[in-house]
């Protein structure tokens, strides 16, 4: 799945914008900016001093679990919740003392919060009415809005008269019509199956990219911000833990909360012995020399954590040559998704290891068995180790 | 709908027949006794108005006693001015009561709505608290209240914003203020079921697209607690057109209300043809709004 993600990054977000990373450069002014933000619901801090920047033309994701307060934060950027500290910022300036109606800001609701006593053509032209627009103007944008999102054939429905993923989509036109300078998405895809999911998600990135206007998506499915998403900042109990393109997230995660979160990935505990130019040797509790061309804030004899995605493991039913970076144990079970198979390997101290191999021929029956005994290894840049 | 419906097969049948049953046994026969007696002519009897139907007297006797039956009640209601102006004061008051009730009713029901959760359940009590005395009780309540030694000029005397009391009792004033407090719980209540059930989001997106929160409520709320409000203002207007309990205690004695004049035609003068004519009319004029309550819940259902 890395290799995916990676080749997208450089096709679909490459092309025109090749050089499309204004976060990267010290002089783009961010469009967005929370600055050291809190928000406190009695005694729980939905958000806790948190800062970000988000800059124009972005398609930002906000990832973690429920309760991590990435709604709260979006909820804060449109003028729903105050801040108890801290300022939020739109083009340089602070916007806090702007009520909701005010603001260049427009949000696509999780349950899409569609009027239901409007048409889908009267949801969609409310908010330009509400500038008071010239009738005709507002016809031509709807009009024109509709065809974007392919429903212009349903324009007189009602809202209950549709499925949800044109509601979806009726929601989405609304919160476009008004040209927003942010377009924020609340979980805009958790309502639709998988592979509308799926298809929705491309139409999402074609849209951002066709109108340029900056995307925030609030979502906790990490495949989905990492497909959508110029850069996802990964959250967790209101604070922002990690932020990155979905590359260097994915490869390079600062913690095993991030690592854990994003993607699938074993963790093994170690003991730092020794640290060499070319590297680091870790003693790990799964009983192997554990050897990384990776530098790490650590002394020796701290404890560390190695990471190793299940793709970047080679099984074998040999063992390799070298005798680092490599482990032992039966097969316990194979999942075959199509695609890829994913084993499960349990090693001979009863510790479990995922490894995924690509099932490149159609062949039915595979060549590893379960309870057929394996070699796990990876090349010393496989793993990224972390200290917390 | 309909599949449920078919699959319910006999017993939803069959439960069905337990409404229907309970409007036959009391609705619609006591009308079609209510109708027949209104064809027929007043006399000193017992009952006090021929002909008499007698089903033990063969087909003959049932030619005779329909061939007797005739609209002449319905004649009299059309010359005599006295009913049109009745009638006619009834729907005024009907509809100035449910105006009122609707302004002060709504309010009540929105703030009942956004309160928090765990007062709801308390302000509800409270909105139906007063149907826990009799209804004839607290209308004679207010007669003391209102008397012209009552409660309510006692304090505006004190409170020095009348120098003499004012006369409440017999006026218009004193009927729409036992109308309208007799009737609100069955204004606030649909009102409330409204707007308690509304998705809030529905009110941040309307901020969110650019609409004021007094806008969001003309454009947003009330278009949305519509079912409430007709349900509200039919259950109040029905019964209203009606009323004589209010009108009679409250009311000054000109003017009469046509449950006023109903029973002055069915006590005072026994006249129980012209008594039955008038409540039929009455039950026709009703039907009107009724019809229309029943076709707005159709549509909701389909809505929904």
């Amino acid at each position: 799945m890395a290799d995916e993600v990676e080749i997208r990054q450089e096709t679909d977000r490459g092309g025109a914008k090749l050089g499309f990373a204004p976060w990267a450069d010290p002089a783009a002014r961010p469009l967005v900016r929370f600055d050291a933000v809190t928000k406190r619901f009695g005694e729980t801090r939905a958000v806790d001093a948190l800062s970000l920047d988000i800059f124009p033309g972005e398609f930002f994701a906000l990832l973690g679990p429920s309760g991590c307060g990435k709604s709260t934060l979006l909820r804060l950027l449109a003028g729903f919740e105050a801040p108890s500290e801290g300022r939020v910022l739109l083009d340089g300036t602070a916007i806090d003392a702007v009520p909701p109606h005010r603001r260049p800001v427009n949000m696509m609701f999780q349950n899409y919060a569609l009027f239901p006593h409007l048409t889908v053509e009267g949801n969609v032209a409310f908010g330009l009415k509400q500038e008071g627009r010239p009738r005709a103007e507002i016809a031509a944008r709807v009009a024109e809005m509709l065809a974007l999102v392919k429903l212009a054939p349903l324009a007189r429905r009602k809202p209950h008269e549709l499925s949800g993923g044109q509601r979806q989509r009726v929601a989405l036109a609304r919160s476009l019509v008004k040209r927003p300078r942010v377009l924020l998405l609340d979980e805009p895809l958790a309502a639709l199956d998988k592979q509308l999911r799926g298809e929705t998600q491309f139409e999402l990135m074609e849209l951002q990219a066709r109108l340029g206007t900056t995307f925030v998506i609030v979502t906790h499915d990490q495949e989905e911000a990492m497909t959508v998403a110029h850069r996802m900042g990964v959250m967790d109990r209101g604070r922002i833990v990690q932020v990155g393109t979905p590359a260097e997230v994915y490869e390079q995660p600062n913690s095993r909360y991030v690592a854990s979160f994003v993607g699938d990935v074993n963790l093994i505990e170690g003991r730092l012995a020794a640290v060499g130019p070319s590297g680091l040797l870790i003693d790990s509790t799964v009983g192997a020399k554990l050897a990384t061309n990776q530098r790490v804030e650590a002394d020796v004899g701290a404890t560390v954590w190695v990471t190793l995605r299940p793709e970047k493991l080679r099984v074998a039913t040999a063992p390799p040559a070298a005798n680092e970076n490599c482990v032992s144990g039966h097969v316990a079970e194979i999942a075959y998704l199509g695609n890829v198979s994913l084993y499960k390997v349990r090693l001979d101290n009863g510790f479990m290891m995922k490894a995924q191999l690509p099932n490149l021929t159609r062949v039915v029956e595979r060549p590893i068995g379960t309870n057929e005994r394996v070699w796990l290894s990876w090349t010393p840049d496989a793993g990224v180790v972390l200290t917390g | 709908m309909a599949e449920t419906r078919r699959r319910a097969g006999g017993a939803g049948r069959s439960a069905v027949l337990i409404p229907y049953g309970w409007l036959v046994l009391f609705f619609l026969l006591p009308f079609l006794i209510v109708l027949k007696i209104s064809l027929s002519a007043t006399a000193i009897a017992q009952p006090p108005y021929t002909p008499v139907f007698d089903p033990s007297a063969g087909l003959a006797a049932l030619k005779e006693f329909l061939a007797d039956l005739s609209f002449d009640n319905y004649a009299q209601l059309i010359a005599d001015r006295l009913y049109l102006f009745s009638y006619l004061r009834s729907l005024e008051i009907a509809a100035v009561s449910t105006v009122i009730l609707l302004v002060l009713g709504y309010p009540v029901a929105y703030g009942m709505a956004r309160v928090a959760r765990r007062w709801q359940g308390l302000l509800l009590v409270l909105v139906i608290l007063p149907f826990w005395t009799s209804f004839l009780i607290r209308i004679y309540a207010w007669v003391t209240i209102l008397q012209h030694d009552g409660l309510l000029n006692q304090a505006l005397v004190a409170l020095h914003i009348v120098d003499a009391p004012l006369t409440w009792l017999a006026t218009d004033t004193a009927i729409y203020i036992g109308i309208v407090y007799s009737y609100f719980p069955f204004m606030v209540l649909p009102l409330y079921a409204a707007l308690e059930k509304m998705d809030e989001s529905l009110l941040e997106a309307a901020a969110n697209l650019g609409c004021p929160r007094w806008k969001t409520f003309w454009l947003v709320t009330l278009p949305l607690s519509r079912p409430g409000i007709v349900a509200g203002v039919l259950l109040c207007f029905i019964p209203i057109v009606g009323e004589f309990v209010a009108p009679d205690l409250l009311g000054g004695s000109s003017r009469q209300m046509i449950g006023q004049t109903l029973w002055t035609e069915f006590f005072a003068n026994r006249d129980w043809p012209a008594a039955s004519g008038v409540a039929a009319v009455l039950l026709l004029l009703l039907v009107v709004p009724i019809v229309i309550y029943q076709h707005q819940q159709a549509r909701e259902l389909e809505g929904a």
